[in-house]
């Protein structure tokens, strides 16, 4: 058994009792993708020295008795929009190509402070635009399962890490579905918190009132000692919530019996892949044997959710992305004045999608729009949420698929941003209503594609979907199969 | 609803991007395709409800007014485009 291959709780067994040391799993994972990464591009940069030092550092907290958590020594790869003291952070685009973090984002330090490892900042969707990874400007990472394949976006590479065994966990942030989505594609765990639950701060902003940032992982148990490690109130983020951090991993049983799921009839609609909507519909079943109650629910806002998103979220991006100005850090042109340096800056440093969305952005802020379209969008997002707190009076846990189909072809879909952005019908209403939502595997399609379920919860109730994902973990092996690389 | 090149160039004016021709004929077609997917909106009567721009609770973030995080004034200045001793070079601004 290959170490890389391993689960965070199952070599936190091995390193706790000795049997290992952080700096044989870092070198296995380093080897890994040795033989892994041409094949995938999942990463933007890699950290072998810095690794190297962090893992002898864990090595000797390992050898004290005392003070590690299950993440310490442990080879986690990083989204390039965390900044990560000393290493580059490109938020894959050419304007932040020579960005160098000054200091470390909240749930990076947090993971440090832990003795875990940071192999490597993860190729995303130019600054977490996109839902297939094909939007970055330096590399194309390609799904594990099917090389031909995007593997998901706009944390794609931190998916593809996972899944291809180039790390044992890895951090993404999720705004529309940018964990989920990927993870549902690449056959792994991947879960958005809710809004508030894990500080943004040091995250590249794109969707301030959306964004979050959560794990992907091998399993769920992996999911729930991860999140403990980077939960919780954070001063530096003001959003973040001041509420307690409950222990998710001890929490973990298959004891659902008497729990409540509700089945939205609105997310089972004609267009979807019938191998999606059938692995899906097993999977409920698997968890009403497992005595849980099932119960058809209706959220009937949901088909406004893509509309509302793609106002909402490049709204709050045109305006967080007006920083890029060439001034202070980042790409600036040479130009004969000073505006002209701005619009030379942004024309050459930012990527088609970036600046599509800035447009759309901009438009919708502006004069005469801004009442039709924003003002709009956020009243419909008052609904959408609506429809979740009466839902949840009902059910304790909502099941959907995680998207309408498994992963698509490289280049589908890159000339059709409106049917792009339909690939996330699924994974928006949560984030619009801030709520936690987490995707595991269920099964595959004929092409040997996996397919994602996505369970949603209550505020603040992690707890209870890891819970229910854990039974589902317990009664399939969906989550035990490896891609052939 | 239909966006005209016009619009397309004054947003970009704004948004302080410079189009090229391409790219001004490209987005005056998607942001046309896109913003008529959004009069899907249209269809819902919105006149009694409340717009929702953050989820949870607002409550305002005190805290006392002391520095706290250290100086880093070359890590911070290394990123700079250009730069003259601890100073961020930038083009001239009143011409």
């Amino acid at each position: 058994m290959n170490l890389y291959s391993l689960t965070l709780h199952e070599l936190h067994e091995k390193l706790k009792n000795k049997v290992i040391s952080s700096v044989e799993l870092t070198e296995s994972i380093f080897q890994r993708i040795a033989a892994t990464e041409e094949k995938l591009h999942s990463f933007i940069t890699l950290c072998h020295e810095s690794a190297r030092a962090e893992a002898k550092k864990a090595d000797e907290l390992l050898s004290q008795d005392g003070g590690i958590t299950p993440p310490s020594g442990i080879p986690v790869a990083v989204k390039d929009i965390f900044l990560t003291q000393g290493i580059m952070t490109t938020c894959a685009s050419k304007i932040l190509a020579n960005f160098l973090s000054p200091y470390d984002g909240t749930a990076v330090k947090k993971l440090k402070e832990t003795g875990t490892v940071t192999v490597g900042k993860t190729n995303m969707d130019e600054f977490a635009m996109g839902s297939s990874t094909e939007n970055s400007a330096f590399s194309l990472t390609r799904n594990p399962w099917n090389l031909d394949c995007v593997p998901g976006g706009s944390s794609g590479g931190s998916a593809t890490a996972v899944a291809g065994d180039q790390c044992i966990a890895a951090l993404g942030t999720d705004t529309g579905g940018s964990i989920r989505q990927p993870a549902a594609c690449c056959g792994i765990v991947g879960l958005k918190p809710t809004y508030g639950r894990v500080s943004r701060f040091g995250i590249i902003a794109f969707a301030s009132s959306l964004d979050q940032v959560g794990p992907l992982t091998k399993d769920i148990t992996d999911c729930a000692l991860l999140l403990e490690a980077i939960a919780g109130y954070d001063p530096l983020d003001s959003t973040s919530v001041n509420c307690p951090v409950p222990s998710y991993s001890s929490s973990l049983s298959s004891n659902v019996s008497g729990l409540r799921i509700g089945i939205p009839k609105e997310y089972f609609v004609s267009g979807m892949q019938p191998e999606v909507e059938n692995a899906v519909k097993e999977g409920v079943s698997v968890l009403e044997r497992s005595g849980i109650i099932v119960k058809e629910i209706s959220l009937p806002h949901t088909e406004y959710a893509v509309a509302a998103y793609y106002i909402i979220a490049p709204a709050e991006a045109s305006s967080n992305l007006a920083r890029y100005d060439g001034m202070r850090y980042g790409y600036r042109s040479a130009a004969k004045n000073l505006t002209e340096t701005y619009m030379k800056s942004r024309e050459q440093g930012f990527g088609a999608e970036v600046k599509r969305r800035i447009m759309l952005g901009t438009y919708v802020l502006s004069a005469g729009y801004y009442d039709a379209y924003y003002l709009k969008a956020q009243k419909v997002r008052t609904l959408i949420k609506k429809d979740f707190d009466e839902a949840f009076k009902g059910c304790d846990a909502i099941i959907t698929p995680t998207a309408p189909t498994t992963a698509f072809k490289i280049g589908e879909k890159t000339q059709d941003p409106l049917q792009m952005y339909l690939t996330d019908i699924f994974t928006l209403p949560a984030s619009l209503a801030g709520l936690p939502a987490l995707s595991l595997p269920c099964g595959f399609d004929a092409k040997g594609l996996p397919i994602g379920l996505q369970i949603m919860g209550k505020y603040f109730d992690e707890a209870t979907i890891l819970r229910i994902g854990y039974t589902f973990e317990q009664a399939t092996d969906w989550h035990n199969k490896k891609p052939p690389l | 609803m239909k966006i005209t090149k016009e619009e397309v160039k004054q947003v970009a004016t704004l948004a302080r991007l410079e189009l090229s021709p391409q790219e001004e004929d490209l987005l005056t077609h998607q942001l046309g395709k896109i913003f008529q997917y959004m009069e899907k909106l249209d269809q819902l009567d919105t006149t009694t409800v409340e717009p929702l721009t953050q989820v949870g609770e607002i409550t305002n973030a005190f805290r006392e007014d002391r520095v706290v995080n250290r100086p880093a004034t070359d890590s911070l200045l290394s990123n700079a485009p250009a730069r003259e001793q601890n100073f961020i070079k930038v083009p001239k601004i009143i011409e």
